[in-house]
């Protein structure tokens, strides 16, 4: 497309204006979810289906299809919303199209199977603030997705995008901007929760030329996917806070680091940073202000520590991702020895707001320490899992009941994982725990990117020690000796309580390790590597000495502990087990009772999940 | 090795040490894995050490030295994944397909990889075949996924590891 260079502010405005004039509000849009997560649950067929229908009924001039960023809800997708009434539908299928364009695009009515419905009280919610999922949350970052084409600049530009950087530009010089960052406290949302207007300061103020801003969008954490989201959901959020902070900074060269797993992501930036370009918001002489920047996407290729800055920097420059000890703080020397400002998607997407807003504004959101929302992976064993934005000093509570909507099957919440493999668990005695970045170190755990994975009482805290330490160890660059040895000797002692071999003094010796570790590791990776193990020890100490002491897993979940069984009063010999078995090891007639073959038995459960009278019980 | 093939991934990219890693990605773009000879071209054509060109090549879990099979089966271990039975998903399809993860069928049919997040976590259990995400995956219906990529028992059995 032919794109007016935007020359000025008042261009940029001209041209929203332009934008706005050809939309008519009036005319019905149906918004589809276009993420990743919509998408494995079928999201195209969806979008095809609609197109096939409106053309169908020669409405395609008539009604606007517009392809969205993720809004979150990913438990009911695929999400589907029409507007200008803004009716949510959910987990629409490619059968439910004629039926949405029938009654809601041609009657004006609703249909009802498709809204959300309360599970207690069975009523029908037909607007986003009805749902409570989001009516307990404040998405001012992930807000626009459903609203916006990623794939299309315009549609940013007509929710007032790239203001901030209109105002900041020509009205503000690049202190004052850092002035304003620091003002408002803005902590860094990759996890560190360092003072992103201090680093920015330290850059600007550092010698060297030429000087780089990067997006860390290298989202290893497993369990956390708020940055996959924004990128590709809204990528002008975030070029637009990567704009802002160059010109603070003083760097003409930014980066993108995006991660090799998120295909779309890269896709949808690639795109915007093309759209941005031939509207002259990157490139020489942006908006007639002088300042110079452009940004070039650069895909990892599956690293998970080269997500910490010295590493994603060293893949940058080509080499190995491995972290260097930082002596000297990337900020001073950092990509090619430059001074290089380094900030989480999450942190650059808050920058628009703050210099919309003002400092004042965001401070008055959040807590003492922790100001303004954060984007909560909310997974795991929760009712409504997905993308959560909430203010820091919400509880815990609130977040898995009122927005999360309890635990699903009416089990038992046990504990919530926080802070991917560097955080812990945190035990339902503080779930009352308002959360920011210094209560939940408090705990042991950390904020870290945001996954905050619910566990029930089928989950194994032991396991789960033993699941982070492993991934840890594939993922452990080797070149400082504890993080390395520490890592292979805690899996050694952790896979053999897990698999009956456990005795006594293995959990002081994991706690003698950790205690290394965490004093002589050389990188984050290693010194927080123990807390998982350490705050599943503190809190679930039991479960520890029920695998060593007794041989016992307490959730069932540790196969070398557990053994399965028929009950025979419960069986009715309908000989579903019995086809499903892969091992062939269950033995009965018809209508006569099962029996499994221990010495057959490889523990895959798929027995357990696929009788329906409850009969296959663990042991 | 296809000499101008690789040349004319190098020309799109700067003859420039910093661009090793997405001249690789192409390269196994083209051919799904990444051939020792073309690695030797590379070192010999960016004028690095060969040694460093392994080193990217191992240390990054994208990079492949082995060849692998016509479809890609990516079973998620992310912890949303792990705490909903992610495991027990891998677990099956290996059974299935005959091979542990990292390897490939012998009739280079499926390769069985594991991954650590794809960042789909509400969606879990998540299996990849391709591009192509199943989410909510019990493990009975693991082999009707695989049946669609053309899984017979006789593609089951090892190959080579990846």
């Amino acid at each position: 497309m032919n794109r007016r260079k935007i020359k000025s502010p008042s261009d940029l405005e001209k041209l929203r204006q332009e934008i706005l004039a050809k939309r008519d509000p009036k005319k019905p849009r149906i918004a589809i979810c276009a993420g990743t997560g919509c998408l494995a649950l079928g999201a195209r067929k969806v979008i095809t289906t609609f197109k096939e229908e409106l053309k169908k009924r020669g409405l395609e001039n008539e009604v606007e299809i517009r392809e969205t960023g993720c809004p979150g809800f990913c438990e009911k997708g695929t999400i589907v919303v029409i507007y200008p009434e803004g009716i949510y539908y959910l987990q629409v299928q490619p059968g439910d199209v004629p039926e949405i364009v029938e009654k809601t695009l041609v009657e004006k009515k609703h249909v009802e199977r498709l809204l959300y419905t309360d599970p207690t009280t069975n009523e029908k919610a037909i607007h986003e603030d009805e749902i409570p999922f989001y009516k307990h949350q404040m998405r001012l970052l992930i807000g626009n997705n459903i609203k916006v084409d990623p794939k299309n600049i315009d549609d940013y530009i007509a929710l007032g995008g790239y203001r901030a950087l209109a105002k900041a530009l020509p009205e503000m010089t690049p202190e004052e901007v850092i002035e304003e960052v620091k003002r408002a406290n803005l902590r860094g949302r990759g996890g560190g929760g360092f003072p992103a207007g201090r680093k920015w300061e330290t850059t600007r103020n550092a010698p060297g030329e030429p000087k780089y801003v990067i997006v860390n969008c290298d989202e290893g954490d497993p369990g956390a996917f708020m940055n996959r989201a924004l990128m590709e959901g809204n990528p002008h959020s975030v070029i637009e806070g990567l704009i802002i902070g160059a010109y603070a900074i003083g760097s003409h060269e930014g980066f993108i680091y995006v991660r090799d797993e998120y295909p779309l992501a890269v896709e949808n930036t690639g795109i915007a940073l093309e759209q941005a370009r031939e509207y002259g918001l990157l490139g020489r002489d942006i908006m007639g202000s002088g300042f110079d920047f452009d940004v070039k996407i650069f895909r990892g290729a599956g690293a998970f520590i080269s997500g910490e800055s010295s590493a994603l920097m060293s893949s940058l420059e080509g080499k190995v991702g491995a972290p260097k000890p930082k002596y000297v703080h990337t900020s001073i020397k950092g990509l090619w020895n430059k001074p290089s400002n380094l900030n989480n998607v999450e942190t650059w997407a808050n920058i628009p707001l703050i210099i919309n807003k003002g400092a004042r504004w965001f401070t008055s959101i959040g807590t003492e320490g922790s100001k303004g929302t954060k984007i909560f992976a909310l997974v795991g064993k929760v009712n409504n899992t997905g993308l959560v934005e909430v203010p820091f000093g919400i509880t815990l509570r609130e977040i898995i009941y009122n927005i999360g909507g309890g635990i699903p099957n009416n089990k038992k919440f046990k504990a919530v994982q926080t802070g991917g493999p560097s955080g812990g668990c945190i035990p339902e005695r503080f779930i009352d725990t308002a959360v920011d970045f210094d209560e939940l170190t408090k705990l042991g755990s950390m904020m870290g990117s945001g996954g905050m994975i619910v566990m029930d009482e089928d989950t194994c805290m032991v396991d789960v020690a033993r699941y982070f330490i492993d991934f840890l160890v594939d993922e452990s660059c080797g070149r400082c000796v504890p993080c390395r040895e520490g890592l292979e000797r805690m899996s050694e002692i952790l896979n053999d309580i897990c698999e009956g071999r456990g005795k006594e003094g293995d959990i002081e010796l994991l706690e003698e390790l950790s205690e290394v570790m965490k004093d002589t590791s050389m990188c984050g990776l290693g010194r927080t590597a123990p807390n998982p193990v350490l705050t599943t020890i503190h809190y679930f100490r039991d479960e520890y000495d029920a695998h060593i002491k007794e041989k016992k897993c307490p959730a069932h979940v540790c196969k070398a502990l557990i053994e399965y069984y028929i009950d025979a009063e419960k069986c009715t010999g309908c000989l579903a087990c019995l086809k499903a078995c892969p091992e062939g090891a269950i033995a009965g007639e018809k209508e006569r009772v099962h029996v499994i073959n221990r010495e057959k038995c490889s523990k895959c459960g798929i027995c357990y999940d696929t009788c329906k009278f409850g009969a296959v019980i663990i042991s | 090795m296809d000499e101008d093939k690789i040349d004319k991934i190098i020309e799109e990219h700067r003859t420039d040490k910093s661009e090793l890693i997405p001249i690789l990605q192409d390269v196994q773009a083209e051919y799904n894995w990444l051939p020792q000879d073309t690695l030797r071209y590379i070192a010999k054509r960016l004028q690095v050490p060969l040694t460093d060109v392994f080193g990217i090549a191992t240390f990054y879990k994208s990079f492949s030295l082995k060849p692998r099979g016509k479809h890609l089966v990516r079973v998620c271990l992310g912890t949303a994944c792990h705490v909903r039975g992610g495991p027990r998903i891998l677990e099956t399809a290996e059974r299935i397909l005959g091979i542990k993860t990292g390897e490939t069928t012998e009739d280079y049919k499926f390769t069985l990889e594991s991954v650590n997040c794809l960042g789909c976590c509400a969606l879990g259990p998540v299996m990849v075949v391709d591009n192509e995400y199943y989410g909510k995956l019990p493990p009975t219906k693991v082999e009707k996924v695989l049946h669609k990529y053309g899984y017979t028992s006789l593609s089951s059995g090892k190959g080579g590891e990846t």
